[in-house]
């Protein structure tokens, strides 16, 4: 998969979970949770959405390790390719 | 919140409805609510036309009850109340409602409209079969299409910042009635949450991911235990005196996106699993915030927590949203010194309190509920 699919996917859950927040604006190397006014319960459903959508087991303990959209989509690069 | 409009009826003269079934979307200054029946029969006569304003407390419709025969000039049997407390929802945008025409009869065989046009109305989900062209004979033009988009924009942030201002009026109304009228007064307590917070990650690493918890579940459960043993502090002030609740609904207080919360009912929380609460914990949020709660949701809590840790606050001293009594506030988790026994450790620490109507109950009473929280919370798997 690559990166822009990925990010693909991201904006589609993004939009699935926050969808009254304008993900045009999101900027890629600052934290999603600020931006997009995120909470525990949303980012659990984040995670819940990107399990459904790629098969991507995301630990709890690796949570901060998506804290930017940039984070994602390069944690989820090496988790894909690591399958 | 003095009025509601009927949007719409869900169900048609006749139908035959059941307790708990969504009959009517109503809206109000705070909220788009789903309006539900608490009886179950057959709908005699509507009172009340989708379109009208009317008064909280209105009577919308009849209900022919089962079993039980029909009067004609009889009181109603049984009424449904637009109950309208707490905050709202983001309404959905209104489309553009200028040069928008109704779709004639094969209209997009005869449409005439420029490749670029075609392509922004593509790219915009405007039907470009709905516009009035400018351009030669009728065309739509490119102009047209950004015209019609700019004008649902400006429609769409108009409602929203209609629906927002009159949220902050009736938020304003009830706070301000709140510090006028209840004598609050408030205590803190810090709770050290390592416990709590290593079973719950114990808990979640052998949990599929879609049954993962989050600790605001905790939060909510040690408060509706908690409150069984103060149960003054789950009650209504109500024609000056102090009505104690039989039941536990924690209003969990949710923040809306766009500005704004509500505080919906998160019913029997005190009964539920820390499985089922958290399941209806995550659907409470998301009908929230999707606008499709339900009246007795906004109607029946009997306290309201909230919890503002995440956007940084170490503790909350919330205002008391009437007729409750009582309002309990989390802050966010840090990691501080604690003494536990005898030695100096690091440890999650969290810190609850709580804004409590003096008319009802007095800080003894007050102490003993925190006290209360703090016990359960160091006793996770009890929860």
């Amino acid at each position: 998969m690559t990166k822009d699919e990925i990010r693909g996917v991201i904006f589609r859950v993004l939009g699935k979970v926050a969808p009254e927040a304008d993900l045009s604006t999101l900027k890629p190397n600052l934290r999603i949770r600020d931006q997009l006014d995120i909470d525990s319960m949303d980012l659990l459903n984040i995670v819940i959405a990107l399990h459904q959508e790629l098969n991507v087991e995301i630990p709890e303990a690796d949570y901060s390790k998506l804290a930017t959209l940039d984070d994602c989509i390069a944690y989820l690069e090496t988790a894909l390719r690591s399958r | 919140m003095t009025a509601g409009k009927l949007l719409r009826w869900r169900k048609n003269l006749g139908d035959r409805i059941q307790r708990g079934d969504i009959i009517a979307d109503v809206e109000t200054d705070k909220a788009d609510i789903e309006i539900e029946v608490f009886t179950s029969g057959v709908i005699e006569r509507f009172l009340v036309q989708p379109g009208e304003k009317v008064p909280v407390g209105t009577v919308l419709a009849i209900i022919q009850e089962e079993g039980k025969p029909s009067v004609a000039g009889a009181p109603p049997i049984s009424v449904v109340r637009p109950t309208v407390p707490t905050p709202a929802t983001p309404s959905v945008p209104a489309p553009a409602i200028s040069e928008l025409r109704a779709p004639s009869e094969n209209i997009s065989s005869r449409l005439r409209i420029s490749p670029a046009a075609k392509k922004l109305a593509a790219d915009v989900g405007i039907d470009p079969a709905s516009i009035i062209g400018t351009g030669p004979g009728g065309r739509v033009t490119l102009e047209d299409i950004q015209r019609t988009q700019a004008k649902g924009a400006q429609a769409a942030a108009g409602v929203a910042l209609d629906r927002a201002s009159r949220m902050r009026q009736v938020i304003a109304a009830a706070m301000a009635r709140s510090k006028r009228e209840i004598p609050h007064y408030y205590l803190s307590t810090t709770i050290d949450m390592s416990r709590a917070l290593t079973w719950l990650a114990q808990e979640n690493l052998k949990r599929p991911v879609e049954d993962r918890l989050v600790y605001g579940a905790l939060l909510l459960k040690a408060v509706a235990l908690a409150l069984r043993e103060t149960p003054e502090l789950n009650s209504v002030w109500m024609n000056g005196r102090a009505v104690q609740c039989a039941d536990v609904h924690v209003g969990v207080a949710i923040s809306l996106r766009g500005g704004g919360l509500v505080a919906p009912a998160l019913k029997h929380t005190d009964h539920l699993s820390i499985d089922e609460l958290m399941k209806n914990f995550r659907d409470l949020i998301q009908r929230a915030r999707a606008g499709s709660l339900r009246s007795s949701e906004l109607s029946d809590p009997t306290v309201t927590v909230t919890s503002l840790g995440e956007q940084g606050v170490e503790a909350v001293f919330g205002i008391i949203y009437p007729p409750q009594v009582a309002l309990v506030g989390f802050g966010k988790v840090v990691e501080r010194p604690w003494s536990s026994e005898g030695k100096i450790v690091s440890r999650p620490l969290i810190t609850a309190t709580l804004s409590a109507d003096h008319r009802v109950s007095d800080g003894h009473r007050g102490g003993i509920f925190l006290s209360a929280v703090d016990r359960m919370l160091r006793d996770p798997e009890k929860l």
